[in-house]
Protein backbone atom coordinates (compact mmCIF):
# COMPACT_ATOMS: atom_id res chain seq x y z
CA UNK A 1 0.00 0.00 0.00
CA UNK A 2 1.67 3.16 -1.05
CA UNK A 3 1.67 5.94 1.94
CA UNK A 4 0.56 9.59 1.70
CA UNK A 5 3.37 11.94 1.58
CA UNK A 6 3.37 15.22 3.05
CA UNK A 7 5.84 18.10 2.73
CA UNK A 8 7.98 19.16 5.82
CA UNK A 9 10.32 22.08 5.90
CA UNK A 10 12.32 21.81 9.15
CA UNK A 11 15.52 23.74 10.27
CA UNK A 12 18.08 21.28 11.53
CA UNK A 13 21.00 22.37 13.42
CA UNK A 14 20.63 25.92 11.79
CA UNK A 15 20.20 24.81 8.03
CA UNK A 16 16.83 24.29 6.17
CA UNK A 17 16.30 20.77 5.49
CA UNK A 18 12.28 19.87 3.54
CA UNK A 19 11.74 16.73 2.71
CA UNK A 20 8.46 14.34 1.77
CA UNK A 21 7.66 11.99 4.78
CA UNK A 22 4.75 9.76 5.67
CA UNK A 23 3.00 11.06 8.21
CA UNK A 24 4.21 7.41 10.86
CA UNK A 25 7.62 8.55 10.50
CA UNK A 26 9.27 9.20 13.55
CA UNK A 27 11.23 12.51 14.26
CA UNK A 28 14.27 10.58 15.26
CA UNK A 29 13.66 7.87 12.42
CA UNK A 30 13.55 11.06 9.86
CA UNK A 31 16.79 12.31 11.41
CA UNK A 32 18.68 8.93 11.37
CA UNK A 33 17.55 7.54 8.27
CA UNK A 34 16.94 10.27 5.42
CA UNK A 35 19.15 13.04 7.15
CA UNK A 36 22.16 10.49 8.40
CA UNK A 37 22.22 12.33 11.85
CA UNK A 38 23.12 9.15 13.30
CA UNK A 39 24.27 10.92 16.49
CA UNK A 40 21.10 10.72 18.01
CA UNK A 41 20.28 7.16 18.88
CA UNK A 42 17.06 5.29 18.94
CA UNK A 43 16.59 3.06 21.86
CA UNK A 44 13.22 1.95 23.66
CA UNK A 45 11.29 4.21 20.82
CA UNK A 46 8.16 4.84 23.28
CA UNK A 47 9.09 7.37 25.39
CA UNK A 48 11.10 5.19 28.15
CA UNK A 49 15.07 5.51 27.92
CA UNK A 50 16.16 9.13 26.93
CA UNK A 51 18.25 8.09 24.01
CA UNK A 52 16.50 10.26 20.92
CA UNK A 53 16.36 12.89 23.21
CA UNK A 54 16.96 16.59 20.58
CA UNK A 55 16.17 20.02 21.28
CA UNK A 56 12.77 21.37 19.77
CA UNK A 57 12.61 24.81 19.40
CA UNK A 58 15.72 24.90 22.06
CA UNK A 59 13.89 22.60 24.92
CA UNK A 60 14.46 18.91 24.99
CA UNK A 61 11.67 16.27 24.10
CA UNK A 62 12.05 12.65 23.12
CA UNK A 63 12.26 12.59 19.13
CA UNK A 64 10.52 9.26 19.24
CA UNK A 65 7.61 10.37 20.76
CA UNK A 66 6.58 13.10 17.40
CA UNK A 67 6.54 12.53 14.40
CA UNK A 68 8.58 14.20 11.49
CA UNK A 69 5.57 15.89 9.93
CA UNK A 70 4.85 17.56 13.34
CA UNK A 71 8.17 18.96 13.53
CA UNK A 72 7.15 20.85 10.01
CA UNK A 73 8.13 24.65 10.35
CA UNK A 74 10.18 24.45 13.68
CA UNK A 75 13.58 24.27 14.78
CA UNK A 76 15.32 21.11 15.55
CA UNK A 77 18.79 20.80 17.10
CA UNK A 78 20.29 17.70 17.09
CA UNK A 79 23.87 15.94 19.35
CA UNK A 80 25.89 17.45 15.87
CA UNK A 81 24.60 20.76 16.33
CA UNK A 82 26.13 20.87 19.79
CA UNK A 83 29.05 21.02 18.79
CA UNK A 84 31.43 24.19 18.05
CA UNK A 85 31.22 25.63 14.53
CA UNK A 86 34.67 24.39 13.49
CA UNK A 87 33.67 20.84 15.26
CA UNK A 88 35.76 21.09 17.77
CA UNK A 89 33.96 19.70 21.06
CA UNK A 90 31.42 22.09 23.35
CA UNK A 91 32.19 22.73 26.92
CA UNK A 92 30.06 20.20 27.92
CA UNK A 93 31.03 17.29 25.47
CA UNK A 94 34.70 18.30 25.86
CA UNK A 95 33.34 18.25 30.05
CA UNK A 96 32.01 14.33 29.78
CA UNK A 97 35.70 13.02 28.03
CA UNK A 98 37.18 14.67 31.12
CA UNK A 99 35.33 13.06 33.76
CA UNK A 100 34.76 10.07 31.98
CA UNK A 101 31.05 10.69 31.64
CA UNK A 102 30.25 7.73 29.53
CA UNK A 103 31.57 4.51 28.56
CA UNK A 104 29.50 2.62 25.40
CA UNK A 105 28.20 6.10 24.48
CA UNK A 106 24.75 4.66 23.73
CA UNK A 107 22.96 7.50 26.12
CA UNK A 108 25.40 10.15 25.84
CA UNK A 109 23.80 12.20 22.99
CA UNK A 110 20.50 11.84 24.70
CA UNK A 111 21.99 13.13 28.27
CA UNK A 112 24.16 16.19 26.19
CA UNK A 113 21.06 17.38 24.94
CA UNK A 114 19.41 17.10 28.31
CA UNK A 115 22.61 18.56 29.80
CA UNK A 116 22.64 21.36 27.37
CA UNK A 117 18.93 22.07 27.42
CA UNK A 118 19.23 22.56 31.97
CA UNK A 119 22.40 24.41 30.94
CA UNK A 120 21.15 26.84 28.99
CA UNK A 121 18.03 28.01 31.57
CA UNK A 122 20.17 27.65 34.66
CA UNK A 123 23.80 27.98 34.33
CA UNK A 124 24.45 27.29 38.21
CA UNK A 125 22.66 24.13 38.92
CA UNK A 126 22.66 22.31 41.95
CA UNK A 127 23.46 18.68 41.90
CA UNK A 128 19.41 17.83 42.40
CA UNK A 129 18.52 20.01 39.79
CA UNK A 130 21.38 17.87 37.48
CA UNK A 131 19.99 14.79 38.26
CA UNK A 132 16.00 15.94 38.22
CA UNK A 133 17.03 17.01 34.26
CA UNK A 134 19.47 14.44 33.14
CA UNK A 135 16.59 11.55 35.24
CA UNK A 136 14.62 10.86 31.79
CA UNK A 137 17.38 9.32 30.68
CA UNK A 138 18.84 5.83 31.18
CA UNK A 139 22.50 5.06 31.25
CA UNK A 140 23.32 1.29 32.28
CA UNK A 141 26.86 1.94 32.15
CA UNK A 142 28.59 4.86 34.39
CA UNK A 143 26.27 4.66 37.68
CA UNK A 144 25.55 8.57 36.58
CA UNK A 145 27.77 9.98 38.64
CA UNK A 146 30.54 10.75 36.44
CA UNK A 147 27.73 12.64 34.07
CA UNK A 148 26.68 14.71 36.97
CA UNK A 149 30.38 15.55 37.64
CA UNK A 150 30.71 16.34 33.68
CA UNK A 151 27.97 18.79 34.24
CA UNK A 152 29.10 20.38 37.35
CA UNK A 153 32.30 20.83 35.22
CA UNK A 154 30.80 22.26 32.39
CA UNK A 155 29.21 25.14 33.85
CA UNK A 156 32.29 25.97 35.99
CA UNK A 157 34.01 25.72 32.61
CA UNK A 158 30.92 28.02 31.18
CA UNK A 159 31.08 30.58 34.31
CA UNK A 160 35.18 30.76 34.04
CA UNK A 161 34.98 31.56 30.66
CA UNK A 162 32.79 34.36 31.16
CA UNK B 1 8.06 -0.43 17.25
CA UNK B 2 6.25 1.74 14.41
CA UNK B 3 2.98 3.29 14.21
CA UNK B 4 0.45 1.89 11.64
CA UNK B 5 -0.10 3.95 8.37
CA UNK B 6 -2.18 6.93 9.36
CA UNK B 7 -3.31 10.44 7.58
CA UNK B 8 -2.42 13.75 9.19
CA UNK B 9 -3.93 17.21 9.13
CA UNK B 10 -2.76 20.40 11.31
CA UNK B 11 -5.44 22.00 12.71
CA UNK B 12 -4.98 25.71 12.39
CA UNK B 13 -8.22 26.62 14.84
CA UNK B 14 -10.18 24.87 17.17
CA UNK B 15 -13.25 25.21 14.56
CA UNK B 16 -11.22 23.95 12.19
CA UNK B 17 -9.97 20.86 14.58
CA UNK B 18 -13.81 20.15 15.26
CA UNK B 19 -14.56 20.17 11.63
CA UNK B 20 -12.04 17.66 10.83
CA UNK B 21 -13.38 15.45 14.16
CA UNK B 22 -17.11 15.81 12.98
CA UNK B 23 -15.73 14.50 9.22
CA UNK B 24 -13.55 11.26 10.33
CA UNK B 25 -15.75 10.46 12.82
CA UNK B 26 -14.21 7.61 15.34
CA UNK B 27 -11.66 7.04 12.98
CA UNK B 28 -10.08 10.30 13.97
CA UNK B 29 -8.28 11.11 16.84
CA UNK B 30 -6.58 14.81 18.16
CA UNK B 31 -2.90 14.63 19.33
CA UNK B 32 -1.61 17.06 21.94
CA UNK B 33 1.85 16.45 23.21
CA UNK B 34 1.78 12.94 22.18
CA UNK B 35 3.52 11.53 24.92
CA UNK B 36 1.15 8.59 25.60
CA UNK B 37 -0.96 8.72 22.47
CA UNK B 38 2.95 8.20 20.22
CA UNK B 39 3.58 5.17 22.30
CA UNK B 40 0.08 3.58 22.23
CA UNK B 41 0.53 3.59 18.40
CA UNK B 42 3.96 2.59 18.36
CA UNK B 43 2.85 -0.55 20.43
CA UNK B 44 -0.35 -0.35 17.83
CA UNK B 45 -2.60 -0.59 20.88
CA UNK B 46 -4.52 2.58 18.90
CA UNK B 47 -4.52 2.79 15.61
CA UNK B 48 -6.57 5.68 14.34
CA UNK B 49 -6.65 6.49 10.54
CA UNK B 50 -6.24 10.31 10.90
CA UNK B 51 -4.86 11.96 13.71
CA UNK B 52 -5.64 15.69 14.13
CA UNK B 53 -2.65 17.83 15.52
CA UNK B 54 -3.85 20.51 17.32
CA UNK B 55 0.03 21.91 18.82
CA UNK B 56 -0.18 24.63 16.39
CA UNK B 57 -3.85 26.17 18.05
CA UNK B 58 -1.95 29.27 19.80
CA UNK B 59 -5.56 29.24 21.67
CA UNK B 60 -5.31 25.81 23.28
CA UNK B 61 -1.76 27.43 24.98
CA UNK B 62 -3.53 29.93 27.30
CA UNK B 63 -2.59 30.20 31.19
CA UNK B 64 -5.15 32.72 32.52
CA UNK B 65 -5.45 33.26 36.19
CA UNK B 66 -9.12 34.19 37.05
CA UNK B 67 -10.78 35.64 40.37
CA UNK B 68 -12.23 32.51 41.01
CA UNK B 69 -10.36 30.18 39.03
CA UNK B 70 -7.24 29.80 36.83
CA UNK B 71 -7.51 28.63 33.16
CA UNK B 72 -5.43 26.18 30.86
CA UNK B 73 -5.87 25.61 27.00
CA UNK B 74 -6.07 21.72 26.15
CA UNK B 75 -2.65 22.39 24.52
CA UNK B 76 -0.90 24.31 27.20
CA UNK B 77 2.58 22.45 27.99
CA UNK B 78 2.70 20.75 31.39
CA UNK B 79 6.13 22.67 31.48
CA UNK B 80 4.63 26.55 30.96
CA UNK B 81 2.17 25.02 34.34
CA UNK B 82 5.21 24.08 36.24
CA UNK B 83 7.02 27.72 35.19
CA UNK B 84 4.06 29.73 35.79
CA UNK B 85 4.56 31.67 39.03
CA UNK B 86 1.28 32.92 39.26
CA UNK B 87 -0.39 30.04 38.79
CA UNK B 88 1.51 28.21 40.99
CA UNK B 89 0.39 30.27 43.98
CA UNK B 90 -3.38 30.34 43.01
CA UNK B 91 -3.64 26.59 42.16
CA UNK B 92 -0.51 24.93 43.99
CA UNK B 93 -1.61 21.87 43.47
CA UNK B 94 -0.53 21.88 40.07
CA UNK B 95 3.33 22.38 39.98
CA UNK B 96 3.27 20.09 43.29
CA UNK B 97 1.84 17.08 41.06
CA UNK B 98 3.92 17.85 37.79
CA UNK B 99 7.22 17.48 39.89
CA UNK B 100 6.13 13.88 39.45
CA UNK B 101 4.68 13.83 36.38
CA UNK B 102 7.59 12.29 33.97
CA UNK B 103 10.79 14.04 32.93
CA UNK B 104 11.72 17.74 31.44
CA UNK B 105 11.30 15.99 28.43
CA UNK B 106 8.22 14.57 28.63
CA UNK B 107 7.02 17.55 30.48
CA UNK B 108 8.63 19.99 27.81
CA UNK B 109 6.25 18.26 24.91
CA UNK B 110 3.05 16.53 26.86
CA UNK B 111 0.15 19.04 28.08
CA UNK B 112 -2.26 19.31 30.35
CA UNK B 113 -5.30 18.73 28.45
CA UNK B 114 -3.74 15.39 26.83
CA UNK B 115 -2.99 14.14 30.17
CA UNK B 116 -6.54 14.48 31.38
CA UNK B 117 -7.55 12.98 28.14
CA UNK B 118 -5.77 10.30 28.21
CA UNK B 119 -7.57 9.26 31.69
CA UNK B 120 -5.02 7.10 33.20
CA UNK B 121 -6.62 6.67 36.43
CA UNK B 122 -2.77 6.49 38.17
CA UNK B 123 -1.99 9.49 36.51
CA UNK B 124 -1.45 13.37 38.84
CA UNK B 125 -3.18 15.86 36.38
CA UNK B 126 -6.48 13.91 36.41
CA UNK B 127 -6.43 13.49 40.16
CA UNK B 128 -5.59 17.09 40.59
CA UNK B 129 -8.89 18.06 38.38
CA UNK B 130 -10.91 15.54 40.18
CA UNK B 131 -9.88 16.92 43.90
CA UNK B 132 -10.39 20.17 42.87
CA UNK B 133 -13.58 20.08 40.75
CA UNK B 134 -12.00 21.35 37.61
CA UNK B 135 -14.34 22.29 34.65
CA UNK B 136 -13.32 20.85 31.47
CA UNK B 137 -14.54 22.82 28.62
CA UNK B 138 -15.06 20.07 25.40
CA UNK B 139 -16.00 22.04 21.76
CA UNK B 140 -17.53 20.19 18.89
CA UNK B 141 -19.00 21.57 15.59
CA UNK B 142 -22.23 21.07 17.33
CA UNK B 143 -21.29 23.49 19.97
CA UNK B 144 -19.66 23.06 23.52
CA UNK B 145 -20.46 21.82 27.17
CA UNK B 146 -18.79 22.01 29.97
CA UNK B 147 -18.33 18.94 32.37
CA UNK B 148 -16.88 18.47 35.84
CA UNK B 149 -13.94 15.92 35.91
CA UNK B 150 -16.33 13.71 37.84
CA UNK B 151 -18.56 13.70 35.02
CA UNK B 152 -15.45 13.73 32.52
CA UNK B 153 -13.39 10.61 33.74
CA UNK B 154 -15.81 7.22 32.79
CA UNK B 155 -13.73 4.23 33.21
CA UNK B 156 -9.73 3.83 32.94
CA UNK B 157 -8.81 5.18 29.64
CA UNK B 158 -11.68 6.37 29.46
CA UNK B 159 -13.71 9.91 29.22
CA UNK B 160 -17.12 11.04 28.23
CA UNK B 161 -15.48 13.22 25.43
CA UNK B 162 -17.23 12.03 22.21
CA UNK B 163 -15.46 11.41 18.83
CA UNK B 164 -16.41 14.56 17.47
CA UNK B 165 -15.03 16.66 20.72
CA UNK B 166 -12.22 18.22 20.97
CA UNK B 167 -11.22 19.44 24.41
CA UNK B 168 -10.90 23.10 24.47
CA UNK B 169 -10.08 24.41 28.54
CA UNK B 170 -10.06 23.34 32.18
CA UNK B 171 -10.97 25.78 34.46
CA UNK B 172 -9.32 25.32 38.01
CA UNK B 173 -10.83 26.34 40.95
CA UNK B 174 -8.50 28.73 43.13
CA UNK B 175 -9.56 29.13 46.75
CA UNK B 176 -9.42 32.45 47.54
CA UNK B 177 -9.24 32.51 51.50
CA UNK B 178 -6.16 33.88 52.93
CA UNK B 179 -4.34 30.74 54.18
CA UNK B 180 -4.43 27.94 51.76
CA UNK B 181 -2.12 24.82 51.87
CA UNK B 182 -1.86 22.03 49.62
CA UNK B 183 0.33 18.97 48.57
CA UNK B 184 0.68 15.99 46.40
CA UNK B 185 2.38 12.88 47.24
CA UNK B 186 2.65 9.64 45.82
CA UNK B 187 4.30 6.29 45.36
CA UNK B 188 5.47 4.93 42.37
CA UNK B 189 8.70 2.13 40.83
CA UNK B 190 10.37 4.85 39.78
CA UNK B 191 10.29 8.58 39.87
CA UNK B 192 8.28 9.99 37.08
CA UNK B 193 6.49 6.52 36.38
CA UNK B 194 2.68 6.71 36.87
CA UNK B 195 1.65 6.15 40.74
CA UNK B 196 1.25 2.93 42.56
CA UNK B 197 -1.03 5.14 44.74
CA UNK B 198 -1.18 9.02 44.64
CA UNK B 199 -3.04 11.78 47.21
CA UNK B 200 -3.86 15.49 46.71
CA UNK B 201 -5.36 17.47 49.39
CA UNK B 202 -5.68 20.82 49.88
CA UNK B 203 -7.23 23.03 53.37
CA UNK B 204 -8.07 26.33 54.15
CA UNK B 205 -8.00 27.86 57.94
CA UNK B 206 -9.28 30.97 59.22
CA UNK B 207 -6.98 33.15 60.99
CA UNK B 208 -7.05 31.02 63.85
CA UNK B 209 -6.35 28.01 62.76
CA UNK B 210 -9.09 25.89 62.18
CA UNK B 211 -9.74 23.79 58.92
CA UNK B 212 -12.88 26.24 56.84
CA UNK B 213 -12.37 23.75 53.74
CA UNK B 214 -10.99 20.71 52.99
CA UNK B 215 -10.53 18.37 49.54
CA UNK B 216 -8.91 15.25 49.64
CA UNK B 217 -8.41 12.70 46.75
CA UNK B 218 -6.66 9.65 45.56
CA UNK B 219 -5.41 8.09 42.51
CA UNK B 220 -4.64 4.97 41.26
CA UNK B 221 -6.67 3.18 43.37
CA UNK B 222 -10.12 2.56 41.30
CA UNK B 223 -11.26 3.07 37.44
CA UNK B 224 -10.84 6.71 37.79
CA UNK B 225 -9.19 9.27 40.19
CA UNK B 226 -11.62 9.35 43.17
CA UNK B 227 -12.37 12.37 45.28
CA UNK B 228 -13.57 12.45 48.72
CA UNK B 229 -16.07 15.65 49.63
CA UNK B 230 -18.04 14.57 52.09
CA UNK B 231 -15.24 12.66 54.40
CA UNK B 232 -13.12 15.55 53.85
CA UNK B 233 -16.13 17.89 54.83
CA UNK B 234 -15.66 16.45 58.10
CA UNK B 235 -12.27 18.10 58.89
CA UNK B 236 -14.04 22.20 58.68
CA UNK B 237 -14.34 23.08 61.88
CA UNK B 238 -11.26 21.16 63.46
CA UNK B 239 -7.71 22.33 63.90
CA UNK B 240 -6.47 19.28 61.82
CA UNK B 241 -5.43 17.38 64.32
CA UNK B 242 -3.60 14.51 63.33
CA UNK B 243 -6.43 12.19 65.19
CA UNK B 244 -9.13 13.98 62.70
CA UNK B 245 -6.59 13.62 59.86
CA UNK B 246 -6.16 9.87 60.25
CA UNK B 247 -9.89 9.18 61.00
CA UNK B 248 -10.63 10.87 57.44
CA UNK B 249 -7.69 9.24 55.74
CA UNK B 250 -9.07 5.35 56.96
CA UNK B 251 -12.28 6.78 56.15
CA UNK B 252 -11.07 7.45 52.25
CA UNK B 253 -8.97 4.60 51.99
CA UNK B 254 -12.20 2.58 52.83
CA UNK B 255 -13.93 3.88 49.91
CA UNK B 256 -11.68 2.75 47.60
CA UNK B 257 -11.26 -0.55 44.81
CA UNK B 258 -7.96 -1.15 43.83
CA UNK B 259 -6.98 -3.72 41.86
CA UNK B 260 -4.09 -6.37 42.10
CA UNK B 261 -1.23 -6.86 39.92
CA UNK B 262 2.78 -7.65 39.63
CA UNK B 263 3.28 -4.59 41.09
CA UNK B 264 1.12 -4.44 44.02
CA UNK B 265 -1.60 -6.54 45.79
CA UNK B 266 -5.05 -4.23 46.37
CA UNK B 267 -4.87 -4.89 50.04
CA UNK B 268 -0.96 -2.93 49.81
CA UNK B 269 -2.59 -0.27 47.61
CA UNK B 270 -5.28 0.26 49.81
CA UNK B 271 -2.65 0.69 52.90
CA UNK B 272 -0.88 3.04 50.58
CA UNK B 273 -4.43 4.88 50.09
CA UNK B 274 -5.14 5.48 53.86
CA UNK B 275 -1.06 6.34 54.39
CA UNK B 276 -0.37 9.06 51.28
CA UNK B 277 -3.86 10.25 52.07
CA UNK B 278 -2.70 11.20 55.92
CA UNK B 279 0.84 12.79 54.69
CA UNK B 280 -0.82 14.82 52.12
CA UNK B 281 -3.44 15.97 54.63
CA UNK B 282 -0.41 16.48 57.24
CA UNK B 283 1.87 18.79 54.37
CA UNK B 284 -1.02 20.87 53.27
CA UNK B 285 -2.18 21.57 57.08
CA UNK B 286 1.94 23.02 57.23
CA UNK B 287 1.47 24.92 54.15
CA UNK B 288 -1.43 26.41 55.41
CA UNK B 289 0.11 27.69 58.58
Amino acid sequence: MSEALYTIEVQVNGAKRTAQVPARLTLVDWLRDELRLTGTHVGCEHGICGACSVMLDGEPVRSCLMYAVQANGHRVTTVEGLANPGGTLSVLQDSFCETHGLQCGYCTSGVLIAAQGLLNSNPNPTEEQIRDAIGGNLCRCTGYQQIVEAVELAAKRMKEAK
Amino acid sequence: MKSAPFEYCRAASVAEACELLARHGDSAKPIAGGQSLVPMMAMRLVRPAWLVDINEIAALKLVAVEKEFARTGACTRQCAVERDELLAARVPLLRQALAFVGHVQTRNRGTVGGSLAHADPAAELPLVARTLGARLLLRSSKGSRTLDAEQFFAGPMTTAARADECLEEIRWPAWSEKRVGSAFTEISIRHGDFAMVAAAAQVALDAGGRCTRAALGLGGVGGTPLAFPEIAARLAGTKLEDGAIDAVAADAAKETEPGSDLHATKDYRRHLARVLAARALRQAREEAK
